[in-house]
C-alpha cells in the first residue's frame, strides 16, 4: 500500500479474531509438543522439542493477552486458554493433529516454522504496534526453530529407507492441512487491507520457496495440498482438538482459579 | 547465588538523574538472573528503564525468550529486592520493543558467563564460528544439541579437552 494511502478501518472484533488465530496456533502446538517431553528418541531431541514448546507457549501468552485487550471483554490469557470450548478456538487444524512418530511431528513442525518466519517478518511491520513488537520478538525464535526442523527433515528424508518412507508418509498425510494457512478469508483480507495483517500470497511464496529447497535436499517429494480439510481458523476443527483441550484445561475446569 | 557483579562506580549512571534512580540501578546490578545466577539482570540487558514516579518507581523489564519461565521470577525478585530496600510501590512493566537480543548482554556479563563455564554468545554482526571452549579456549568445538537445559542455551563439546559445555545461543 502506498505511503499515506487511506487504510480501511478494521472492526475490533475482526482485529481480535486475527490475533486470536495466531495465539491459538502457538498455544495448541505448544501443548502437542509438550507431549513429547520424556518420549523423544534421544535426550537432545527431548530438550529440543520441550524448548520449542516453551517458545510457542511464550508467543501464545503475549498474543492471547493482546487478543483479550482487543476484543473488549478484558479476558486474561488464562481465561482465554482455559475457559473456551473447541469451536471457539481459532488454531490451524494442522497443530492439533496427533504427534504420530518423530517424523510426523517434525514435518508438522517444519510446515509451521516455514510459515511463521515469513508471517512474523510481515507482521513486524503491522500498524498494530503491539502485534508488530510480538512478531519481531518471535521472529528470532522462529528462525531458530526453522533451522532445527528443516535440519531434521533433511536428515530423516535423506537418511535410511525407513526414515525416508516415514517422513514422506507424514508429508503426504499432513499437506492437506497447510491449505488454510495460505487461503485468505474475510478476516485475513480485512486485516491485510487495514495494514494489520500479512499478505498471505507473499507468505505462501516464501513458504513454497523454502519447502521446495528443503524437500529437494531431503530427497522428498513435496505433495500438492488437496481441498477439503477442516478450517480450524474459522472454528471448524478435527476431532483431535477436544482431546488436547481435555488435557490442557482439566485443572482449571476442575479447580477454577487454582494457582501455583 | 554465586559471584555478585561489582557495583558500578559513581560515574556509571546510565540515563538516570536523581539519587533514587542511581540507588535502584545499584540494587538491580546485584540481582542475579534466576537461572544463571552468575550474571546480573542489568548485565543480561533485561532492565530497560528505571523511572521515578510521584510514588515509588517503575521498572521496565524485557523478556529474553518469550517463553522463558524465569520472566515471572525476575519480576518478583525486582519487586522484593526494592521493597526490602524501602522503595515502594514498585511497578514492573513489560517492554517488548525493541526486542531483546543477545547483543544486550554487556561485556562484563559475557565475561561472567565464560568464567562460569558457559560460552557467551557472539555479537550478532560477528561471523558465525564455533564458540571457544570456556575451559581451554580451543575453537575446535562441535555442537551436540541446538537446545539445552534452558531456552537460552545449546550444548557443545570441546574436541581439544573433550569437556562438554553450554553455549548461550545467539539470537
Amino acid at each position: 500500500m502506498p505511503v499515506g494511502a487511506m487504510r480501511a478501518a478494521v472492526p475490533k472484533a475482526t482485529h481480535a479474531e486475527y490475533v486470536l488465530r495466531l495465539a491459538d496456533t502457538s498455544l495448541i502446538l505448544a501443548q502437542r509438543l509438550g507431549e513429547w517431553v520424556g518420549h523423544a528418541p534421544a535426550l537432545e531431541e527431548d530438550l529440543g522439542l520441550g524448548n520449542l514448546a516453551l517458545d510457542m507457549l511464550g508467543q501464545a501468552r503475549l498474543l492471547l493477552t493482546h487478543a483479550g485487550q482487543l476484543d473488549g471483554t478484558g479476558r486474561s490469557e488464562d481465561e482465554l486458554a482455559f475457559f473456551r470450548d473447541g469451536p471457539q478456538f481459532r488454531n490451524f487444524t494442522l497443530v492439533e493433529q496427533p504427534n504420530g512418530d518423530f517424523a510426523h511431528s517434525l514435518v508438522r513442525q517444519y510446515f509451521i516454522d516455514a510459515w511463521q518466519v515469513p508471517m512474523f517478518q510481515a507482521l513486524s511491520g503491522s500498524v498494530d504496534e503491539d502485534l508488530a513488537a510480538i512478531a519481531a520478538k518471535s521472529l528470532r525464535e522462529a528462525k531458530y526453530h526453522l533451522r532445527f526442523s528443516s535440519g531434521w527433515l533433511v536428515r530423516l528424508g535423506d537418511g535410511t529407507h525407513e526414515s525416508h518412507a516415514r517422513t514422506q508418509a507424514a508429508a503426504d498425510s499432513l499437506i492437506r492441512f497447510t491449505r488454510e494457512m495460505f487461503e485468505p478469508d474475510a478476516v485475513d483480507q480485512a486485516c491485510l487491507d487495514g495494514g494489520i495483517g500479512a499478505d498471505l500470497r507473499e507468505v505462501q511464496a516464501a513458504w513454497l520457496a523454502d519447502a521446495r529447497r528443503v524437500f529437494a535436499e531431503a530427497t522428498l517429494r513435496l505433495p500438492e495440498a488437496p481441498r477439503g480439510a477442516p478450517v480450524g481458523k474459522q472454528g471448524a476443527h478435527s476431532e483431535y482438538l477436544g482431546y488436547v483441550l481435555t488435557g490442557m484445561q482439566f485443572m482449571q475446569r476442575s479447580y477454577p482459579g487454582a494457582e501455583w | 547465588m554465586v559471584a555478585v557483579a561489582p557495583l558500578p562506580d559513581a560515574g556509571d549512571c546510565r540515563d538516570c538523574a536523581g539519587n533514587l534512580e542511581r540507588r535502584v540501578w545499584a540494587l538491580l546490578d546485584e540481582l542475579p538472573d534466576p537461572e544463571i545466577p552468575v550474571i546480573s539482570l542489568t548485565d543480561l540487558g533485561v532492565i530497560r528503564h528505571v523511572r521515578t514516579m510521584p510514588q515509588g518507581v517503575q521498572i521496565g523489564v524485557t523478556p529474553t525468550y518469550t517463553g522463558c519461565p524465569a520472566t515471572a521470577m525476575i519480576r518478583s525478585s525486582v519487586i522484593d529486592t526494592l521493597q526490602a530496600a524501602g522503595i515502594a510501590p514498585v511497578q514492573v512493566v513489560d517492554v517488548l520493543e525493541p526486542a531483546w537480543s543477545t547483543d544486550w548482554i554487556t561485556e562484563r556479563g559475557a565475561t561472567a558467563l565464560r568464567r562460569f563455564g558457559i560460552a557467551p554468545p557472539r555479537r550478532r554482526s560477528a561471523p558465525i564460528l564455533p564458540p571457544a571452549c570456556p575451559q581451554c579456549q580451543s575453537t575446535s568445538t562441535e555442537q551436540v544439541s541446538e537446545f539445552g537445559s534452558t531456552p537460552c542455551k545449546s550444548l557443545y563439546r570441546c574436541c581439544e579437552c573433550l569437556e562438554p559445555f553450554e553455549h548461550f545461543k545467539c539470537i
